[in-house]
C-alpha cells in the first residue's frame, strides 16, 4: 500500500519511467527503503489495473506512466487519512524481557542493558547521519527522526521496566519454585 | 591524541561506618581531545557525583583525576580553582544566571573574577557568544532571552576564554526537542574544535551526540559503546 501511495504521489509531480520512479522513491527516502525495479513495475500494473496510473509509449518505445484523477484522489485520501497504528504484534524483546522474568539463570538486568546498549548506539548511528546530513534536505530529517524518535521510546522502555525491577528489589521469580507445603498444612 | 580528562579507579564514599554510602566505584574514564562522552544511569547511579569529581567540585576518596596531565589532588586549593576557573567549563539544568546582568556580563563574569580586564574579558565573551548564535542578543538581561537562549548563553559561559573541558549535567533538561538538539550541537562544536566535554544525561536521544556513551549502575560503570561507525554500518545505503 505504501509503496503504490508513494508512487503515486511521485507521478502527481509529472509523468515518469519506472526506473526515473525507483531512483526518485530512494532519493526522497535517503535510500533507506530500496525497491528494485520489478517491484516497481508490478506495482504500477497494479495502479493501472486500477485505473490510477496510465502509460503511453515514451523515448525508445519505453512506457511513459502518469497519474490519472482517479489517482490523484485516492491520493488525496492517502494523505488525510491517518495512518494505522497496527495491531500489537508478538515483539521480541518484550517477549525476551519478560521471559528472563522467570528464569533462574538470567539476570534481567543484564538483559535490558545489552539490550539498552544496542539501541543506544543505532542511536549514536541516526545521529552520526543527522550531524552530517544536509539542512535543506527536509525528508531526511524526518526520516532519521523518525527512526531517533522510535529507538528512543525503545530506551525510555527499557529504562522504565529496569526502574520497575529495582523498586521490587529482588527479581520476581516464579511462585511455584517455593515449596507449596505451607500452603496444605494451613 | 591528548587526554584533556582522565580519572583512574575514582571511589567516593560519603559518611563513614555503618552509614558509609558508596557514590562512586572504582570508576574509570578518559576524555581525549575532539571527544564528547556521555555517562548515563539511572537516578541515583553516580553520574553527578562522577562529573562533579571529574570537574574538582568534589573530591574522591580513592583514585586518581587528571586535568590535563594535573593530578587534582596534587594541587592546592587556590591552583585548583584557577584551573576550575580558566579551564573547565560548566553547563547545569539550573543555569544559574545572574539576573541584574546582561547575557555579555553573565559570560564574562568568570573571567572577570579571574583577574581579566574588562576589555578582554568583553571581547572574549563576545566571541563566546557568536559561537552560540547569540552576538546580536548580548545586551539582553534573562529575562528578556528564551529558555533555549538562556541555555545557550548559559553554554557561553561554559566555553567562554581558553576553556578545554566542558562539563554538563542535563543540559536540555528543560528544553524543547529540537533546542535540545541546538545545545547538544554547541556541545559537539567545542569538542570538534579540539575540547573535551562530559555530558550527563538521562536521555538517550542526546546522549546518542557523544562518541561513547558511559552507562552507570549503582555507582559502577557497567557497560559503555564506542563511536558510530558511519553510514554504511546500519543503513541499506549504497
Amino acid at each position: 500500500m505504501s509503496v503504490q501511495m508513494s508512487l503515486l504521489a511521485i507521478l502527481a509531480d509529472g509523468p515518469g519511467y519506472g526506473l526515473q520512479l525507483k531512483n526518485e522513491f530512494e532519493s526522497r527516502t535517503g535510500s533507506v527503503w530500496s525497491l528494485n525495479v520489478g517491484q516497481v513495475y508490478t506495482t504500477l500494473s497494479r495502479l493501472e489495473r486500477d485505473g490510477l496510473v496510465e502509460q503511453r509509449d515514451g523515448e525508445g518505445g519505453e512506457k511513459l506512466y502518469s497519474i490519472t484523477s482517479a489517482g490523484r484522489g485516492r491520493l488525496r485520501r492517502w494523505f488525510s487519512t491517518p495512518s494505522p497504528n497496527g495491531t500489537p504484534t508478538r515483539d521480541e524483546l518484550v517477549l525476551k524481557i519478560v521471559m528472563s522474568l522467570d528464569s533462574d539463570e538470567i539476570d534481567s538486568r543484564d538483559v535490558l542493558q545489552a539490550e539498552r546498549k544496542a539501541a543506544v548506539r543505532a542511536l549514536q548511528e541516526y545521529t552520526f547521519l543527522k550531524r552530517n546530513a544536509d539542512e535543506s534536505d527536509l525528508g531526511w530529517y524526518f526520516l532519521l527522526d523518525s527512526l531517533i524518535f522510535k529507538t528512543e521510546a525503545r530506551v525510555r522502555w527499557l529504562d522504565a521496566c529496569e526502574e520497575r525491577l529495582k523498586r521490587k528489589s529482588a527479581p520476581r521469580k516464579r511462585a511455584a519454585a517455593q515449596p507449596e507445603t505451607e500452603e496444605v498444612r494451613r | 591524541m591528548s587526554l584533556i580528562l582522565e580519572m583512574v579507579d575514582v571511589t567516593r564514599i560519603h559518611g563513614e561506618g555503618h552509614l558509609a554510602v558508596q557514590a562512586l566505584t572504582n570508576a574509570s574514564l578518559t576524555v581525549a581531545s575532539g571527544e564528547l562522552v556521555a555517562v548515563m544511569g539511572p537516578s541515583g547511579s553516580g553520574k553527578t557525583t562522577l562529573l562533579s569529581i571529574a570537574g574538582g567540585l568534589d573530591r574522591q576518596t580513592t583514585g586518581n583525576v587528571q586535568v590535563e596531565g594535573q593530578e587534582l589532588s596534587a594541587l592546592s586549593a587556590s591552583a585548583l580553582a584557577r584551573l576550575r576557573r580558566r579551564r573547565i567549563g560548566y553547563v547545569f539544568q539550573q543555569l544559574n544566571l545572574i539576573e541584574g546582568l546582561t547575557a555579555a556580563e553573565n559570560v564574562s563574569l568568570p573571567l572577570e573574577l579571574d583577574g581579566m580586564g574588562l576589555k578582554e574579558a568583553r571581547s572574549h565573551a563576545q566571541r563566546a557568544l557568536e559561537a552560540v548564535g547569540l552576538q546580536d542578543l548580548g545586551g539582553r538581561f534573562p529575562d528578556d532571552l528564551s529558555g533555549g537562549e538562556q541555555q545557550r548563553v548559559a553554554i557561553a559561559r561554559g566555553i567562554v576564554g581558553n576553556r578545554v573541558l566542558l562539563l554538563a549535567d542535563e543540559p536540555t533538561g528543560a528544553l524543547d526537542s529540537i533546542t535540545g538538539e541546538a545545545v547538544l550541537k554547541l556541545m559537539r562544536a567545542h569538542c570538534d574544535a579540539g575540547g573535551g566535554g562530559v555530558l550527563v544525561t538521562h536521555d538517550a536521544r542526546f546522549a546518542a551526540w557523544a562518541d561513547r556513551v558511559i552507562f552507570l549502575r549503582d555507582g559502577k560503570i557497567v557497560d559503555e559503546t564506542d563511536a558510530p561507525d558511519g553510514p554504511e554500518s546500519l543503513l541499506n545505503v549504497r
